[in-house]
């Protein structure tokens, strides 16, 4: 028997039997379907929780007082002692490294802000000029903190879009004094960016030097202290940098946690990858049932077409042929069935990105790959058994009925 | 020349604890060209011993040589091809695929004997042609008449060329004159060169055969022989 004639033959097997048919063929596409939509769903997130980190910056650092330390505690802890403050000396020491592009210092507070009438509670982040470029920001009016020494407070401040348009309303937010606290600071510029930074929304804060802020909250300490490394290689040398030059300042004590971006990337890429996995084989699992479906119904067909399969005995099919004949038609069944369910998880994952276009959801291949395997796969063994009995069936007996 | 030789074939059908001897003994010996009827009451083994000369049954004991070759040790495979190749099965029951054609029906035995597709178109034309069958060709079974089916089943039958042609109550679904076309179609491949064997309970149509087997309990009977009457 050629193979084209066992294609044809399984397919007008296929359409004898329409109902039983698309049944199947809705069983495999929907868990093709399901694959494809919730790898895109998982790599979609992957990929906007990457986006998100890369407009944090390139190659940071962030400098965090304090030890994070799982394992072991350090003398320090030990004997009970609190860890040092990050100074805005401590930030100026690490600009002396040829691989440091920029350092930006930040504290952070709440404080009243009011203007005319108008109050609300905001966010004060104190930082450096050095801030807009190492985070990427862009300034939708006026410019940024001045490039003065930052141990130089200066009573001047930059808004978010949200507190402009809550405190000042209609009227023009550039040059006017805006209180805070007991302290008047004149705002010289408003922000256009989006996103978050330390989990704040920058629409909501109002950033002023960060020599100011110290001032306002009457404190030392720095809240962190952002870095950013002159290329991706430089981000190693300069973690050893800061804590060797932080050390070297703070007595011996290694009383601070260097943060690199590519760290926190990589751990949110392993969680997302593994989701994606997660989700891909829980979908896969319905690609499973649509294989028992398959068998199940295979079985069905054997007994409703034992008289044809004696017929093709007595006319002189080899069981090997017979067997060819079933399996074929399931695998005709699951690749239609993939092919619908690959279409389908195609158009619902671009439907997920014209609706959500920051999320992009996009299958990865090896999902693609895998469910196409699996349900071709799935289809071949799960028609084993059922082609099994159709090719050892008697053929004197199944011609009879008996 | 010998056709068919049967030596000492037994048949043996377990049912629980009893054995059923459907055929005990059989020895036979079917010429090439020969047409023989058998005929015997219900349950005397008639079936058996047609499913065992078509090879769609193996022989508990005993030996069968078809057209000089031993055939009872062949595999599955080889007796496969024996089947498409060398004999020709109809049946009461017509079986045909109720979703083909008739001339895809007609196809099947050419297809399963892996003709190319343009060999097989011409040689099913002819089979439908010798059938009277032309402007059925592309009729479900649903659409035919039962002498039509029946026919669309002989034109299967013979479209590979078989030197063997057996038929189980080829006539046992249709009416007197449908069941007469059956009989004058097979008598005329009978004619043309095929060893032909009927199995049948209608004595006209088994009187028809030169030579008539009768069968009691899985055993030849008599054997009616245009040569002289043997008694087996
Ligand atoms: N698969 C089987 N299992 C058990 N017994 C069987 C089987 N096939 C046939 N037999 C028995 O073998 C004997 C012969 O059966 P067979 O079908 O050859 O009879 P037959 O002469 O064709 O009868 P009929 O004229 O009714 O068709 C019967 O007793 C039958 O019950
Ligand atoms: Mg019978």
């Amino acid at each position: 028997m050629r193979s084209p004639d066992v294609g044809r033959f399984a397919w007008g097997a296929l359409r004898g039997y329409p109902t039983r048919t698309l049944l199947m063929l809705l069983a495999m596409a929907i868990g093709v379907a399901a694959v494809i939509v919730l790898t895109a769903l998982g790599e979609g997130a992957r990929r906007y929780v990457a986006d998100q980190f890369s407009s944090l910056g390139t190659n940071l650092l962030i400098v965090i007082p304090g030890r994070a330390e799982t394992g072991g505690a350090t003398p320090g802890t030990l004997m009970g002692e609190t860890p040092r403050d990050l100074t805005l000396d401590d930030a100026m020491a690490l600009t002396r490294s040829y691989r440091v592009r920029r350092i930006a210092p930040m504290t952070l507070g709440a404080a009243d802000a009011a203007y005319g009438r108008r109050q609300r509670e905001v966010t004060v982040i104190g930082t450096s000029h050095e801030l807009l470029a190492l985070r990427r920001w862009t300034l939708a009016r006026g410019r940024f903190l001045p490039d003065i020494d930052i141990d130089m407070a200066s009573p001047v401040c930059v808004i978010g879009g949200k507190i402009r348009d809550e405190l000042f309303g209609p009227r023009p937010a550039l040059g006017a004094w805006l209180r805070l606290g007991e302290r008047r600071f004149r705002v010289i510029g408003i922000l256009g960016s989006e996103g978050r930074s330390i989990g704040v929304d920058v629409q909501e804060t109002v950033m002023i030097p960060v020599a100011s802020a110290q001032q306002l909250f009457n404190t030392p300490s720095l809240f962190r202290i952002l870095v950013e490394a002159r290329s991706r290689e430089a981000i190693e040398p300069v973690r050893q940098f800061i804590i060797d030059t932080i050390r070297h300042r703070h007595q011996g004590e290694e009383d601070i946690t260097v943060i690199t971006q590519d760290a926190v990337l990589a751990t949110f890429d392993r969680i997302f990858g593994a989701l994606t996995y997660a989700v891909g084989g829980i979908a896969a699992i319905s690609l499973f049932v649509a294989g028992i479906l398959i068998m199940n119904v295979m079985l069905v067909a054997v007994s409703q077409r034992t008289a044809e399969i004696g017929l093709l005995k007595a006319l002189g099919a080899a069981p090997r042929q017979i067997l060819a004949l079933f399996v074929s038609e399931a695998l005709l069944l699951s690749l239609l069935g993939a092919s619908a369910g690959l279409a389908l998880g195609m158009a619902g994952s671009l439907l997920i990105r014209q609706l959500f276009p920051a999320f992009p959801a996009h299958t990865p291949a090896w999902a693609t790959l895998a469910a196409l395997l699996v349900s071709v796969l799935t289809g071949l063994l799960f028609s084993l058994l059922p082609a099994r009995r159709a090719a050892r069936l008697d053929p004197v007996l199944a011609l009879s009925g008996r | 020349m010998a056709m068919i030789e049967l030596q000492g074939v037994h048949r043996d059908f377990r049912v629980g604890e009893q054995t059923v001897h459907a055929l005990d003994d059989i020895n036979l010996t079917i010429r090439a060209g020969e047409y023989v009827s058998i005929m015997g009451p219900s349950g005397s083994g008639k079936s058996t011993l047609l499913n065992l000369i078509g090879l769609l049954d193996r022989a508990t004991r005993g030996r069968y040589l078809l057209d000089g070759q031993d055939v009872t040790t062949l595999d599955d495979v080889a007796q496969a091809e024996v089947r498409n190749r060398r004999i020709g099965f109809v049946f009461q029951a017509f079986h045909l695929v109720p979703r083909l054609t008739a001339a895809q029906n007609i196809e099947l035995p050419l297809i399963l004997a892996g003709v190319p597709r343009e060999q097989r178109e011409p040689r099913v034309r002819r089979a439908l042609e010798a059938m009277n069958l032309l402007e059925r060709a592309h009729h479900k079974p649903d659409q035919l008449s039962g002498g039509q089916r029946q026919r669309v089943a002989i034109a299967r039958a013979t479209v590979n060329e078989p030197r063997v042609l057996l038929a189980d109550e080829p006539t046992g679904n249709l009416d007197r004159k449908s069941g007469r076309d059956v009989i004058d179609i097979l008598e005329s491949l009978n004619r043309h060169g095929i060893t032909l064997v009927v199995v049948t309970h209608d004595s006209d149509i088994g009187g028809r055969a030169r030579r008539r087997l009768h069968m009691l309990d899985g055993r030849i009977e008599t054997d009616h022989h245009p040569d002289g009457d043997r008694h087996a």
